[in-house]
């Protein structure tokens, strides 16, 4: 067994057994839903269904009900889209990266995070699908054979790399997700009494027995899924940002984009799985599993990967002057100080000031202020993609074309309505499958739980040293 | 004909490892081991071995790697070359960066697809079959040893039970199977 230090606190909190960690986290799930499960349910649904209306609207009449004109080309569907991918980017950077990085933590967060993820996908893949406005041919971006000369897509845009990329990385993440949740589903099956649930999980669990064999393969898979996920991870948004970066529109012409983007992306999705996460660990009473520690290390990251984000608005902002091209210059002048200033200050704020104050210990470890600041980061995440997008086009080479941007109540309705969706599938998420890891969970319980800690610390050493640690436990 | 199966449950992971080690040692076959998560160590001393999933994996991302290059080069050289921007065309390898985010992303998509049925189906597990654990508790805290009495012919079955006493089971069980 992987010994841990005993002055790093434990992971798991309290005086648990492995049946304890199973019932803890089945009880929200054999239980009644509780009222305000279906409060949240309704208003989601109502927002959501409000969005898909406003959808089916758009794609009634078409993408000019939208408050874009012949400048701003795109505006809210785009920003909407890179918003949605970027929160994506936390489930499975923390399934996958922190895996390889053997980060226990991990295994508080990483189901929800990866639902979080895959349904943050959703959403983002809802808006180039829409902006297409004629959906039905959207399978157009498939090189598929054809009738049109044999006329195949482009491989050399960006726009079409985002289709295999986005593509690519909604499905691996579901399956990385999914095969987590196969031995779940199956400890959910061998304990629910009622006999649709049961017919339900034992379907779901796919017939799983939980043989040395299968936990064998089982971990290579994780392992391996999560070696192929961790650049697929970088490469996803690094191919968003790819969209901007290939073209020759001052304010998007940037080299820095990638990492940028990807930093930006990780930021966004780490924010958010705190404001789920806040929320969840109190409703469903996981506040053993998921404590102040684990809120500490999630907002060290939205710390660094802020900075990161602060110092790459600032290198352009530099570069920009530095690089002596007017055009570009004159892009970042008017971020900053034309008629989308409050924009860029509202960013600024929200993604440079605030990550900061993490370096104070106790306002990192304090759950109301990162849940405030999750939020603050989101909305400044959401700028960030804004002024990016449309503070660089609405003034272009041509003053006489110089536009703003409106949005309608079209704009307004599917994005709002994706929000709703998402809470949608997230809430069902939330009361059907098992939230955390049950399995993984009980792998860390010696080495991590506070009960085992205190343990080892008085007896030295348990007796049960593994020799066989370091090659098979891969 | 019919064959005896017995089943040892324990309720600890460590017990149930010092327990296999002790039996193997004494020359008992453990047929199986279920439990709830990975006993770590665990496969050495019962003799599984350890999985080919990752050679499967590389072998789907290289046929991945390949499809992906046939295909772009016949799409954007051979069958339809467009001139995009001046970015040149006559030869896949003039253009391969442009082609490098494709080919990296079907390599992934073809290497996890690929190994997640690979790994459904050695598993034997489908949506919709039925579960083998013997008891509905080893996928809670319950660990279980299985031995068959074809696999210990050097055995009777008394001698396998008391040798199974000596390993702090909390269960015993046994089962006629055809």
């Amino acid at each position: 067994m992987h010994k841990e230090a005993a002055i790093r606190e434990p992971l798991i909190l309290g005086h648990k057994t492995y049946t304890d960690i199973t019932a803890d986290v089945c009880k929200p799930i054999e239980d009644k839903a509780p009222k305000m499960w279906y409060v949240l349910f309704s208003i989601a649904l109502i927002i959501g269904l409000y969005g898909v209306g406003c959808i089916a609207y758009l794609i009634g009449t078409g993408i000019g009900v939208w408050g874009l004109n012949k400048t701003i080309g795109w505006a809210w569907d785009i920003t909407n889209f890179v918003w949605w991918v970027g929160i994506g980017h936390a489930g499975t950077l923390i399934s996958a990266v922190l895996l390889l990085f053997r980060q226990k933590w991990r295994m508080a967060i990483n189901r929800s995070a990866e639902a979080m993820t895959i349904f943050a996908v959703f959403m983002a893949g809802i808006f180039p699908l829409i902006h297409m406005g004629r959906l039905w041919l959207a399978y157009w971006v498939v090189p598929l054979p054809n009738q049109f000369g044999s006329l195949w897509v482009n491989f050399n845009s960006p726009l079409l790399w985002d289709v295999f990329a986005i593509s690519t990385y909604l499905s691996v993440s579901v399956v990385f997700w999914y095969i987590g949740l196969i031995p779940d589903f199956a400890t959910l099956r061998d304990r629910v009494k009622r006999p649709i649930p049961k017919k339900m999980y034992s379907i779901l669990s796919f017939g799983w027995s939980g043989r040395a064999k299968n936990w064998n393969r089982f971990e290579m898979v994780s392992l391996i899924l999560a070696g192929l996920a961790t650049p697929l991870v970088f490469s996803v948004h690094s191919i968003v940002s790819f969209d901007f970066a290939t073209s020759v529109i001052p304010g998007w012409h940037t080299t820095i984009f990638p990492p940028y983007f990807v930093a930006g992306a990780v930021f966004s999705g780490f924010a958010m799985v705190q404001t789920l996460m806040l929320v969840m660990r109190k409703a469903m009473r996981l506040e053993a599993y998921i404590h102040t520690r684990h809120v500490e290390y999630m907002n060290i990251v939205i710390m660094v990967t802020g900075s990161i984000v602060g110092t790459a608005y600032i290198t352009e902002l530099f570069i920009s002057w530095y690089s002596g091209v007017e055009y570009e210059a004159y892009a970042f002048i008017n971020r900053f100080s034309g008629p989308y200033w409050w924009a860029y200050w509202s960013m600024m704020t929200c993604n440079v000031i605030s990550p900061q104050l993490m370096w104070i210990r106790p306002l990192r470890r304090s759950l109301l202020f990162t849940f405030i600041i999750s939020i603050v980061v989101n909305i400044g995440m959401w700028f960030e993609r804004y002024v990016i997008i449309v503070s660089s086009i609405h003034r272009d080479y041509l003053p006489s074309s110089w536009s703003m941007h409106y949005p309608s109540h079209i704009d307004l309705g599917v994005y709002v309505g994706t929000i709703g969706l998402f809470f949608v599938f997230f809430l069902l998420f939330a009361r059907f499958f098992p939230v955390l890891p049950i399995a993984e969970l009980k792998t860390i319980l010696k080495s991590s739980g506070e009960s085992y800690k205190n343990a080892t610390d008085t007896h030295g050493h348990d007796g049960h040293a593994d020799d066989n640690h370091n090659t098979n436990n891969h | 004909m019919a064959e005896k199966i017995i089943y040892a449950m324990y309720d600890d992971d460590d017990v149930l490892k010092d327990g296999a080690k002790k039996l193997v040692a004494k020359g008992v076959k453990v047929s199986e081991v279920f439990s709830p998560f990975p006993i770590h160590g665990i496969d050495p001393i019962i003799g599984v071995q350890n999985t080919r999933l990752g050679i499967m994996a590389f072998l789907y991302a290289i046929t991945g790697t390949m499809l992906a290059t046939i295909a772009m080069r016949y799409f954007m050289i051979t069958d339809w070359p467009m001139n995009i921007g001046g970015k040149p065309n006559n030869t896949y390898l003039d253009n391969i960066l442009a082609f490098i985010p494709v080919t990296f992303e079907f390599t992934v998509l073809c290497a996890a697809h690929g190994m997640a049925l690979t790994y459904f189906l050695r598993n034997k597990i489908l949506p919709g079959l039925p579960a083998s654990n013997p008891d509905p508790r080893t996928t809670d805290d319950r660990f279980v040893m299985e031995f068959r009495m074809s696999e210990n012919s050097n055995f009777t079955e008394e001698e396998l039970t008391s040798l199974i006493q000596t390993t702090g089971y909390v269960e015993l069980d046994q089962k006629e199977v055809k």
